[in-house]
């Protein structure tokens, strides 16, 4: 029975995770956004709790951040984060997973598909539209070049994609009433 | 436990009210948005300057710290401009975002955690009537900061438990069981808070 204490834990668990993934060390990039684990915790996260308790996790999460934490990758973390040019991607983490869990609560497809397609369209598509325009609005360069440095992430990306959907479907083999998304 | 981002090195900053720092910062950042002039934006850096070095050397060098991962995208900013031909637009850029995240990260160097958390308690106290407790927030957010090292110290067992039993290195084997083991812990807190009287019980974070 999924009660409200249960709830706040599995949000507070999964904000952690992102947390700790950030941990996982990053490899930096000369235009400033870093690779980093970290978005597969945002993928996993709604993927695992669905729409509103993954949003709810990552909106903690950047709380968390805004509040002066360095939780981010790399170890950033304060009020600075919300005027430099990875704005876009932090603000984008609550809704990438809201998303990520909306798509996955409503398809009806096996958990491995369903998690693949759900962390794609959340965990790239939203997250980039909502990076890029960050990076557009701070920096005032030119859209198009802002997309092409961008790219370079989409391999790391689809690699975080396939491992949540192997995640996500172990998952609902060994312990089905932990994927609140599919409760 | 985790560590804040708050300076050690006290300054005159520490003791200003986090509310107050916060309104002040946010007008700043917003001045430093609004304004599009080289000598302008290299005035505000300046001011920005001054405040850390006023703070003594040693507080400025750490707020030179927390720039620096802004400092590799600033100068592919400036190659990129310089290149295509417009340097000024870049430098305007560059002015502007070490401006606003300095300003930012000042109120985060002076602000105690604690003093943070109050005040978003405080803030939050209205968000009641929409059914927020501002208690559960708390709670949650005591719990991130004490799941962070649990899963640390849980990965670690699981790679020492792997490494005793198998010539292997520890990779994708141990995801799977750490994963489903802080599933288990967090079912069995929650059913511990219920136990003591649950969100909507005694509980005083």
């Amino acid at each position: 029975m999924q009660t409200k204490e249960n709830t706040l834990v599995m949000v507070a668990l999964f904000a952690a995770l992102v947390a700790v993934l950030g941990l996982i060390p990053a490899i930096p990039m000369p235009w400033g956004v870093p690779i980093t684990a970290q978005s597969l915790g945002v993928m996993l996260a709604g993927a695992v709790l669905g729409g509103r308790k993954g949003g709810l996790a990552l909106v903690l999460f950047v709380f968390l951040v805004a509040l002066g934490l360095p939780l981010l990758a790399g170890g950033r973390g304060g009020l600075g984060v919300f005027a430099s040019p990875t704005v876009g991607f932090v603000l984008g983490f609550p809704v990438a997973a809201f998303v990520t869990g909306a798509v996955m609560s409503r398809s009806g497809m096996n958990p491995v598909l369903a998690s693949g397609i759900a962390s794609f369209i959340g965990g790239i598509v939203v997250l980039y539209v909502m990076g890029i325009a960050g990076f557009y609005l701070m920096t005032d360069k030119s859209l198009v070049a802002s997309i092409t440095i961008m790219a370079t992430y989409i391999p790391g990306d689809v690699v975080k994609v396939v491992l949540t959907a192997i995640i996500v479907g172990a998952l609902a083999k060994a312990r089905p009433q932990s994927l609140l998304s599919r409760a | 436990m985790m560590l804040a981002l708050t300076s050690d090195i006290k300054t005159p900053l520490h003791a200003i009210r986090p509310s107050i720092k916060l309104a002040a910062m946010s007008i700043a950042v917003g001045i430093v948005f609004a304004l599009s002039s080289v000598p302008h934006l290299a005035i505000a850096v300046a001011i920005t300057a001054l405040i850390y070095l006023s703070m003594g050397l040693k507080f400025a060098r750490e707020g030179l710290r927390m720039l620096r991962p802004l400092r590799s995208f600033l100068v592919l900013v400036l190659v990129i401009q310089t290149l295509i031909g417009d340097p000024m637009s870049g430098v305007i850029v560059c002015l502007r975002l070490s401006a606003a995240v300095a300003i930012a990260n000042l109120v985060t160097l002076t602000t105690r955690l604690e003093a943070m958390i109050d005040l978003v308690m405080r803030l939050a106290a209205p968000l009641r009537f929409v059914g927020l407790s501002p208690r559960a927030l708390a709670l949650a957010m005591a719990m991130v900061l004490r799941f962070v090292p649990v899963f640390l110290s849980r990965a670690n067992t699981m790679q020492d438990a792997f490494r005793a039993r198998s010539i292997r290195r520890p990779t994708f084997y141990i995801v799977m069981p750490l994963i489903i083991s802080v599933l288990e812990d967090a079912d069995q807190i929650a059913l511990a808070l219920r136990a003591r009287g649950g969100l909507d019980g005694g509980y005083e974070p």
